[in-house]
């Protein structure tokens, strides 16, 4: 699959902001620390609105954008939109009293926060619904984008935490649990993308073309000359060249920094510094991830474009 | 809505008969030329004469070798298996499938499939072009239009089949009406008395990908082997040489041949 750039920002920005968003209305956190409470709210709401508005980027239509709240019945793309607003409609009046009040409304705040993550396990599904692409039609993907919105999340709020004084140590080792799970699951992906695939869904160029019984089937004339929409958009097979480099380079920024620097933070000295680059490196290992998790998809169609 | 109809009252598709498609890519330029000017939007070229031409197209003709295997299209002539093999023209359009997955995921209700004849159409004014129905879509019917934003397929010929403005002979899609072959049949699946029922049930017509559970209305209709044609024995009658067995013209040749 093409690996949009606004769907990859998207997915790993709004879903650290409703990660962190989540965490921050069930009332964890210094919440005694005015500085804590507005510059997580302010980070937590601006990556999740960010990371929706960069989502309206590739649109044809922007500006009908709207009309994505209407199809929640059979849509999950509709569900994440609907969602997305009644989180941030929900966590807004939380914070508003929050910030202003001084008063953390718990009952709102538990409900914005399950809003939070199923907003997340929607945006998941909106890819593990497709057939048409068995890497992502599995259970792994809600799970692997949960995993890394709270690890994302966690990290942003320890961070911010650190404002108000030594971070309390179940913070990190919970941070340091979160960043394991979300790169565990994003190696059982791995491992099972290998294994699985179009043709572990029984899926080839005979069943495309009903042709089988005749024989193998192989493309001799693609129908035109120069590349469509469907092959730029689904045919898409550059990333799949340096896909173990590209791995490699995830788990190493987004795992094993990240997790260096964690311990380094626990050690007390300059901790606000080292916890601000174990979240810039985990969300940059986790883009490269989430780049991986589109270029290395493989659609449908391209048993149709000479694929097998 | 994108809520699918539980059933419908036609199911209107194609026949398509890979036996008798010659690859003449007719059908592409008709339906362009059609849908170009008719339902929503035109379909776009972008730098159609340049270096890299590429555009919108509802309807992609795909050729295909197909080789037989040792388990799979063997002769019962004995031909060696590595001699067979052959070409097999493959149209591929939208197949209006009843459990159309492209409708379900689209998020604004743009795209639904009508309770009445079972065609899947977008609503071209509500599309907010997130292409989603594409990457739902196993056989690649659905392209989105560069110039325009929105989702572009297959209506059938919507404003063809129904419209009283043109003479009967042409109310079937325009791909069907212009194929030279006749390799292309529209009619209602659901009649068990229509002419594509009955050539789908002679033929042995077939759903393709049906492990993904689309349950696709078109049908195609299987190639005969081929490859087990002796073509030199076909050709035979004209090697030898022709001569004229009696009357003036038998007079003529051997009073001829005796000449030398």
């Amino acid at each position: 699959m093409h690996p949009a750039p606004s769907i990859i920002i998207f997915t790993t920005l709004s879903g650290a902001g409703f990660g962190l968003l989540g965490l921050l209305f069930l009332g964890i956190g210094p919440f005694a620390c005015p500085a804590f409470l507005w510059v997580s709210a302010i980070l937590g709401f601006g990556m999740a609105i960010g990371g929706l508005l960069a989502s309206t980027f590739h649109l044809g239509h922007p500006e009908r954008a709207w009309r994505a709240l209407t199809q929640w019945r059979s849509s999950w793309l509709s569900r994440e939109g609907v969602l997305a607003v009644l989180t941030l409609a929900a966590g807004g009046i939380y914070a508003i009293f929050l910030l202003f009040g001084g008063v953390a409304v718990s009952q709102l705040g538990t409900i914005a926060a399950l809003l939070s993550i199923a907003t997340v396990y929607s945006t998941a599904m909106i890819y593990a619904q497709m057939k048409t692409v068995p890497h992502w039609n599995s259970a792994l993907t809600p799970a692997m984008f949960l995993a890394s919105a709270l690890s994302t999340g966690l990290l942003a709020l320890t961070f911010v935490a650190s404002f108000a004084g030594p971070v309390p140590a179940a913070m990190v080792v919970i941070s340091i649990v979160l960043v394991i799970l979300a790169w565990g699951l994003n190696l059982a992906m791995w491992r099972r993308n290998a294994e699985t695939g179009l043709s572990g869904v029984g899926s080839s160029p005979e069943t495309a073309t009903g042709l089988g019984a005749l024989g193998r089937v192989r493309l001799l004339e693609a129908p035109h000359s120069s590349p469509n929409y469907l092959m730029r958009e689904m045919v898409y097979k550059v990333g799949r060249k340096h896909a173990q480099k590209l791995r490699r380079l995830a788990l190493l920024v987004g795992g094993a920094l990240p997790l260096v620097l964690l311990l380094l933070a626990g050690t007390g000295f300059a901790e606000p510094f080292w916890l601000l680059l174990a979240f810039a490196t985990h969300l940059a290992g986790i883009l490269i991830g989430r780049w991986l998790f589109f270029a290395e998809a493989e659609h449908a169609v391209s048993l149709y474009y000479g694929h097998r | 809505m994108t809520l699918l109809p539980e059933t419908t009252q036609k199911k209107l598709g194609l026949a398509i008969d890979l036996d008798t498609c010659v690859g003449c890519h007719a059908c592409e330029v008709a339906c362009k030329e059609w849908n170009t000017g008719g339902y929503g939007a035109p379909l776009s070229d972008q730098d159609p004469y340049g270096e890299d031409p590429t555009g919108t197209w509802l309807n992609r003709v795909h050729t295909f070798e197909v080789k037989a295997t040792p388990d799979r299209g063997a002769s019962e002539s004995g031909t060696p298996m590595s001699q067979l093999s052959q070409l097999v023209h493959f149209p591929k359009s939208c197949l209006h499938c009843d459990d159309a997955p492209c409708v379900t995921v689209c998020p604004t209700g743009a795209s639904y499939k009508r309770s009445e004849d079972g065609i899947v159409l977008v609503n071209e004014d509500w599309c907010i072009g997130c292409g989603l129905c594409a990457w739902a879509c196993p056989y690649g019917a659905r392209e989105l239009d560069a110039d325009e934003g929105v989702m572009k397929k297959c209506t059938l010929c919507v404003d063809r089949i129904y419209n009283e403005n043109i003479p009967e002979v042409d109310r079937v899609p325009a791909c069907v009406r212009t194929c030279p072959a006749g390799a292309r049949h529209f009619g209602d699946f659901n009649d068990p008395n229509s002419d594509v029922s009955k050539l789908t049930a002679a033929r042995g017509g077939m759903d393709l990908m049906p492990e993904m559970g689309t349950k696709p209305v078109n049908q195609y209709l299987p190639p005969r082997p081929k490859h087990d044609i002796d073509l030199i024995q076909l050709a035979k009658p004209e090697l030898t040489e022709p001569t004229a067995d009696g009357g003036l013209l038998g007079w003529l040749d051997k009073a001829l041949e005796k000449l030398g």
